[in-house]
């Protein structure tokens, strides 16, 4: 499996920490209430198929990537900095 | 028996070697079967469960019969296919699963009880009494299962990896192969062709035939010289692909000494490779299948190509007298082959009515082989056709049942082949594994013509995909001869009639499961273990299907197939894992002070993936206990120095550094004065504590975070997480310096004293209150002080740039000594910190709370953190929840256990009645008794109430007094002072 | 048919021509008391224990392949009963139990072999980590012995005991521990359950769950609908789908976890070994195989197949603990998917939809579970009422944080157990 960092180019797997579903970047306020924080921390859509979800450039230059990805088939559709989703979402 | 003139071997090269304690000849070039059967030596195996006696049926890496153990002592490698492996001279191999010899097997008794040992049924039997499972009827099982054996000691020799990365990767140097490879070379990509074999040319080495009017050896040899010559080309032969992952990524394994005398030192016996291919074009050629009949395993029966093999490529012919049956027209190539090379051909049975005619043999029209005799050879086939039965005299078969083609590695990202009528195989679906093209026989095109077109015209489609143009190539002239078959999986009739040679799944087998409703194939494999051998099905799964569709009443594209996995044939653990026999699992750190702690004689530990020194032992010490305690006793009452470098840290800069830590730290640093370290505690988002440790403002907008030294690598990854994925807006940077900076704990009494003299100006309590910090001169070096302490003690932590670690290390320990003091170790620091009541990752095991910890208050009310929401869940607090405490032993207590569990004092130490569990224990030289921590539900409350402390495995009941967790110096004068 | 030593004595004298069908292919009826969608083990064996313990018999099983094609055919087949939190140590214990009586209760050869799980530890810490659990597991009625590393030496003289990367501090010894006979187990129950009566459904892929103002109605397949008063979802990876068709998201990420067999080899291994340091257990099966396997891949996955880097991972953990198996060659291997929930244990609960009940949520641990599994969730769906055993695995303690069961102790991270 390669994975195209933003920064550094395509590189193994190996170099990646996989952390889950990118709905951890939308984080609730913190009165939320429970609901938007059980399905924040614990729910997931967990599709078979396109997900989204987040990839840490441990071993390279340190950055959180969403990673656009077919479950199913491991295809790699899409490579963005978290931060640069992240931008576009709440700010 | 060796046929002057013919095949590739070097004749002026003889070479002697071993086989079951008896002396051979051959000559280079040859593999163990083929100079084996030029000896005349037809029986050289024993199947699984029948223990048959058994010959060499195919020429390649999927055979299931010549199965050898290779070798002596600890470098024995077992199951080892004969039919690749070369020889050499001193080669000494053994046969396998016979016992006490080949010839004279007794466990071949199975053979006779063979109706009872049918498909499944040990399922249905072994039951009673229970307890006879693990006693008797397993071992005797495993005995008798298994084929070659383990040495049972350590791997002696070397295996490596090694990485490639290529354009385009050839996988076959078959005519097809060959083509794709020149074609994409004179384009100027970067090809990686890779071949099993030892030699490059696939069926070019073993048929009689010609490309462009010269032999197909000859012109296979031109073009690989060719291929040879040019940078941009690697050729790697012995080399198995033998897996298709994600990302054009394929595991490799390169057989680099297997066919060497000696094996050489600076050489590995294998390589595993994992090629990074753009494109990939397999051309993986095609299997012979062969067909089942009564007592089709007798050693002289072989596949139809395997026989033209052994004759073209190697001068060898199986038997005196051949036959041949077949269902197909590249039988008929076998027996003319044998023909011309002068062999008596007895004949050929063609089970088609329409087959061709030939002269020189009797052609058998219409007729199939219904039974054979010759128990440790063959002796005569039954040819039953519409006159009748007959018996002719033959010792070697050559069956052809068709050719599979080798669709394994487009199957390996669950792409399932499909089923071609033309040729009665699977071919490989079109979209099996992104950028892989499929060219030969491999694809189903079996004459060379088509596999040099395909092969040119896969290479043309790679070219193109890589932006790169294709010169005109012309495709050499060679032989189109037609392909013609007609389905015949099974000889009906009675007795045994075998698809899985290995496992002895028999076509009675596959019917029975049939029977009993194992209709799904992947029931049938399961329950028969049709195809589970170690030749993964390669010779058999076909057949097994068909009959199956057969009789289930189903086609055989919806009864389907198994799935096909990696590897496509068998890798040595070893290979895969190269690299990490002994240290080499994972990387070893060393701290700056290694050395120094070594010539201390400390014995080192593993604190994750550091080394750090146990205790540092003084003469006349002759266990750890009497270290610790004077070690512990020297930091309480002069000076003890200890390296603390482990510990992660990470230097946090920018405008809203202070913002950034208050979201991450429960508690507020942006009222941190510069100058001071605080104690900080950070939760994971749900609540739970993630870790802690001491963060040190430096300047307004630089803080250095220190973490444990387990989590340092997750706070590293959690603080980028909350920056870039959380608080982008947030202006700050952080980075691990953990390397960057050896730090030294400084503790005790006389720790002052120890380092005034050492910097510009001497420290003084008013400069450096206790958590102050700051930049300090280091005899020169830019150094950081922390008056921070971990032992309760009165200390200093000192940070210099690594490079002069080693140095300050053993300054401090000199001056130390001067003062009655000296170095410590873990064993010591931890004693303390229980003396102290300090958690580390014993207590905050992550199903801990703040809560938990006694901690809740520094869980700020006035602003969000990080898990401070899920931290305010009902479940997180509350009595019913374990907490912190400590514990003293009541009365002659001699001995506390971490992992023991606590219970009220009259309760039975059973579950129900569990109260909590001792997670730190320490004997402590300041208090004169052992001491332990952990966690008992509703502890604060209970303080003073005795429990009782319950270690089963150590055969311990204790009773203890619940205390506070903080044993010595509770109210922290010690380290304020 | 009874399965005895004597009948496949007689069948043997006879041709083999008396055996039969091990479970039918029946026609699916247009409606039952209970629909079990999914012939894995754990549905199989709901559907043995509703048959068997409470005498309902008008069940269908509904799989959408063949039976046991999941992960209890793709599993390193090791049982034990060695968790240490309440909540899990009753309930493993329960299945461990089941195990031991599960050949003479099927009368269906499993296998099942109890030739000792030694869990390895590598420091000081993970051996009182590993004490803490030993003493749990005898609080709790099962057995351990802690063996120091010696008592290790003297059980498997093989490792590594002098260059190894992670000394061996000592192990775990759980004698009752070991493996079974992994496609037997479904075989098995299937059997058992067809016996008594229970519909076996294969090729019947469920396509929608009728519900009608809360309670479930039955269920729509490829095969026509199926009309029910009672459905149980155990799925295992396929979970959040089948529940996402009665409107529900669930606590689960699927995770790919691979295995690796080797080519036949005489006894060499004769425990089932884990090693606390690299993610790697090891036992060898009665063929002779060597079958490990170690962690997840990392990344969520409905592939049932993994990459390299994983692959390397295990088998580097296997040479520097046990570098005598290094000459064993890999013959297969494969991926199953693990509905990962976010405290690493499993979920046996009711739903919002009255009828309707889930099972899931196995993470890579479920085989073993499969009698306690089927055992405790025929006992909710026939009685309304929560097993003893396996009261804790309620959906809502995710919400409430109330008696979470994270053995590993890394937190709601799906993937980290």
């Amino acid at each position: 499996m390669r994975i195209t960092c933003p920064f550094c180019g395509e590189r193994d797997r190996r170099e990646f920490y996989y952390q889950g579903a990118a709905v951890a970047l939308e984080r609730p306020v913190a009165d939320a209430g429970e609901e938007a924080w059980d399905a924040y921390v614990h729910l997931r859509d967990n599709p078979a198929g396109v997900t989204k979800d987040l990839w840490y450039h441990e071993s390279g230059c340190s950055s959180w990537i969403v990673v656009t990805r077919n479950t199913v088939t491991h295809e790699i559709l899409d490579c963005t900095l978290a931060c640069d989703t992240k931008s576009e979402v709440s700010i | 028996m060796r046929i002057a003139g013919k095949g590739l071997i070097d004749r002026s090269k003889p070479v002697r070697f071993v086989f079951d304690g008896v002396g051979y000849d051959g000559f280079a070039g040859d593999t163990l079967a083929s100079a084996l059967l030029a000896n005349d030596v037809r029986l050289v195996g024993r199947s699984f469960k029948y223990h048959r006696p058994r010959g060499v049926l195919t020429s390649g890496s999927e055979e299931p019969n010549a199965l050898v153990t290779v070798g002596n002592g600890a470098a024995a490698e077992p199951n080892v296919r004969a039919t690749v492996q070369e020889i050499y001279t001193g080669l000494e191999a053994k046969s396998q699963n016979r016992w006490p010899s080949l010839s004279m097997d007794l466990m071949a008794a199975n053979d006779l009880a063979a109706p009872f040992l049918g498909a499944g049924f040990y399922y249905k039997t072994f039951m009673w009494p229970s307890q006879f499972w693990e006693k008797l009827y397993e071992p005797i099982i495993r005995r008798a299962a298994g084929l070659g054996a383990l040495s049972g000691e350590s791997n002696p020799d070397k295996y490596e990896r090694a990485y490639a990365f290529c354009d385009l990767l050839v996988i076959g140097a078959g005519p097809a192969g060959v083509m794709a490879a020149l074609v994409a070379a004179r384009a100027g990509a970067d090809v990686i062709l890779v071949d099993e074999d030892s030699r490059m040319g696939g069926r070019l080495l073993a048929e009689n035939c010609e490309i462009d009017g010269v032999p197909g050896v000859i012109w296979v040899d031109r073009v690989l010289s060719e291929l040879s010559a040019m940078d941009n080309v690697r050729l790697m032969s012995r080399t198995t692909v033998t897996g298709a992952y994600d990302g054009g990524t394929f595991a490799a394994l390169e057989r680099v000494g297997h066919h060497r005398a000696a094996r050489h030192a600076g050489l590995p016996l294998e390589t595993f490779w994992r090629i990074v291919a753009k494109r990939s074009v397999l051309a993986a050629g095609a299997l012979e299948r062969p067909v089942a009949f009564r007592n089709n395993d007798r050693p002289g029966i072989m596949t139809a190509g395997a026989v033209r093999a052994y004759l073209n490529r190697w001068g060898v012919v199986p038997g005196q007298k051949v036959a041949v049956f077949g269902n197909n027209d590249d039988a008929h190539r076998t027996a003319r082959d044998l023909l011309a090379a002068g062999v008596h051909v007895a004949g050929l049975i063609d089970s088609r009515h329409n087959a061709p005619d030939a002269t020189g043999f009797p052609v058998y029209k219409g007729a199939m082989v219904s039974d054979t005799t010759g128990r440790r050879g063959l002796e005569s086939i039954t040819i039953r056709s519409v006159s009748g039965e007959d018996k002719l005299a033959t010792d070697c078969l050559a069956i052809s049942g068709g050719w599979n083609p080798t669709v394994h590695l487009t199957c390996h990202l669950n792409s399932r082949p499909v089923w071609c009528d033309d040729i009665l195989a699977f071919v490989p679906s079109p979209s099996g594994v992104p950028g892989m093209g499929v060219a030969g026989a491999c694809s189903g095109a079996f004459s060379t013509d088509r596999c040099l077109r395909e092969g040119a015209a896969a290479a043309v489609a790679a070219l193109e995909a890589l932006g790169k143009s294709a010169p005109k190539t012309q495709i050499p002239d060679a032989e189109d001869a037609p392909y013609a078959i007609a389905p015949l999986w099974a000889v009906p009739g009675r007795g045994r009639a075998w698809l899985d040679f290995q496992n002895d799944v028999c076509v009675k087998d596959v019917k029975q499961a049939a029977v009993e409703n194992f209709r799904s194939v992947e029931h049938m494999k399961r329950y028969t273990t049709q195809g589970m051998a170690t030749d993964q099905g390669k010779n058999s799964n076909v057949a097994a299907l068909a009959i199956l569709a057969d009789v289930t009443g189903r086609a055989i594209p919806d009864t389907g197939t198994t799935t096909f996995r990696p590897p496509f044939s068998p890798v040595a653990i070893a290979a895969m894992g190269a690299g990490a026999q002994g240290k080499g699992f994972a990387p070893e750190r060393f701290t700056t002070s290694h050395a120094a702690s070594v010539e201390r004689k400390a014995p080192m530990i593993e604190a994750g993936l550091w080394y750090r020194p146990s205790y540092f032992p003084v003469p006349g010490e002759t266990t750890w206990r009497q270290s610790c305690d004077r070690e512990v006793d020297m930091v309480r009452h002069t000076v003890g120095v200890c390296d603390v470098s482990t510990l992660g840290k990470i230097d946090i800069q920018g405008p809203d550094a202070a913002e950034f830590l208050d979201f991450v730290y429960t508690n507020t640093f942006s009222t941190l004065k510069i100058g001071r370290a605080r104690y900080g505690l950070m939760l994971r988002e749900d609540g739970h504590v993630m870790d802690d440790g001491t963060t040190a403002r430096l300047g307004a907008h630089h803080f250095l975070m220190t973490t444990t030294t387990a989590a340092a690598g997750q706070v590293m990854r959690h603080l980028d997480f909350v920056h870039q994925g959380l608080r982008p807006d947030l202006d700050v940077a952080m980075v691990s310096v953990t390397e960057q900076w050896a730090q030294f704990a400084i503790a005790g009494p006389k720790s002052r004293e120890l380092l005034n003299g050492l910097f510009d100006a001497d420290l003084t309590d008013a400069e450096w209150p206790f958590m102050a910090c700051g930049p300090v001169q280091v005899m020169g070096v830019r150094g950081r002080l922390f008056r921070i302490s971990f032992s309760g003690e009165h200390a200093y932590e000192l940070a210099v740039p690594s490079r002069y670690g080693d140095s300050l290390f053993r300054t401090l320990l000199a001056r130390a000594d001067t003062l009655g003091g000296g170095a410590y170790g873990m064993e010591a620091l931890n004693v303390m910190r229980i003396e102290k009541g300090f958690i580390t990752h014993a207590e905050i095991h992550g199903r801990v709370t703040a809560f938990d910890i006694g901690m809740e208050r520094m869980v700020s009310s006035k602003k969000d953190c990080i898990g401070k929401t899920m931290s305010e869940r009902d479940g997180l607090s509350g009595a019913d929840r374990e907490q912190l405490i400590g514990l003293n032993p009541v009365g002659a207590v001699k001995q506390l256990t971490a992992g023991a569990h606590l219970f009220n004092a009259d309760d039975d130490p059973v579950r129900v009645n569990d109260q909590g569990y001792v997670t730190s224990v320490a004997y402590s030289p300041t208090m004169g008794h052992m001491l332990a921590l952990g966690f008992l539900k509703n502890g604060r409350a209970r303080h003073g109430q005795k429990v009782r402390m319950v270690d089963h495995l150590r055969d311990l009941d204790a009773l203890c007094e619940v205390v506070n967790p903080v044993f010595f110096d509770p109210d922290g004068e010690r380290a304020r002072g | 048919m009874r399965f005895t030593g004597l009948r496949v004595l007689k069948e043997g004298l006879t041709g083999n021509r008396g055996w039969a069908h091990h479970w039918r292919d029946p026609a699916p009826k247009a409606e039952y008391g209970i629909v079990i969608i999914g012939g894995g083990g754990h549905g199989l064996s709901t559907a043995y224990y509703l048959a068997r313990e409470y005498g309902l018999t008008n069940i269908a099983v509904l799989e959408k392949g063949y039976i046991g094609g999941g992960n209890v055919g793709r599993n390193t087949t090791i049982v034990r009963a060695n968790y240490f939190l309440q909540g899990n140590s009753e309930f493993y214990s329960h299945s461990l139990k089941l195990w031991e009586g599960l050949e003479a209760d099927l009368n269906y050869n499993v296998m099942h072999s109890q030739r000792g799980l030694i869990n390895l530890f590598h420091s000081d810490g993970q051996r009182d980590a590993f004490a803490r659990r030993g003493n749990a597991m005898i609080n709790q009625g099962d057995d351990a012995v802690l063996l120091d590393r010696e008592g290790v030496r003297k059980h498997l003289p093989y490792l590594d005991f002098d260059n190894t990367r992670f000394p061996i501090y000592g192990g775990l010894l759980h004698p009752r521990g070991g493996t079974a006979r992994h496609d037997a187990v479904a075989w098995g129950y299937a059997r058992g359950a067809d016996q008594r009566g229970v519909d076996i459904i294969q090729n019947c892929e469920v396509t929608g769950i009728d519900i009608e103002n809360g309670t479930v109605k039955g269920v729509q397949t490829t095969r026509g609908a199926i009309r029910a008063k009672k459905v149980g979802i155990v799925v295992a990876g396929r979970s959040g789908q089948v529940a996402a068709m009665a409107g529900m998201r669930l606590p689960i990420e699927s995770h790919v976890l691979q295995a690796f067999v080797t080519e036949g080899l005489k006894p060499a291994i004769d425990h089932v070994v884990s090693f606390g340091m690299g993610h790697f257990y090891i036992s060898q099966s009665d063929k002779g195989g060597l079958v490990f396997g170690g962690d997840l891949d990392f990344y969520a996955s409905y592939a049932q197949r993994g990459n390299l880097p994983m692959v390397e991972h295990v088998m580097e953990a296997g040479m520097t603990l046990m570098p005598m198996i290094g000459k064993a060659k890999v013959l297969r291997s494969w991926g199953g998917i693990m509905d990962m929930t976010p405290d690493g244990s499993p979920i046996i609960d009711k739903t919002g939809v009255d009828g309707l009940y889930l099972n899931c949520g196995w993470c890579y641990g479920g085989f073993k579970a499969v009698p306690a599994s089927g055992n405790c969730f025929a006992h909710l769906m026939a009685t309304g009422r929560f097993h003893g055993a396996a009261a804790g695995f309620r959906l809502d303690r995710f919400r409430t944080g109330r008696r979470l069961l994270d053995e590993e102790g890394t937190g709601a991270q799906h993937n980290l157990h």
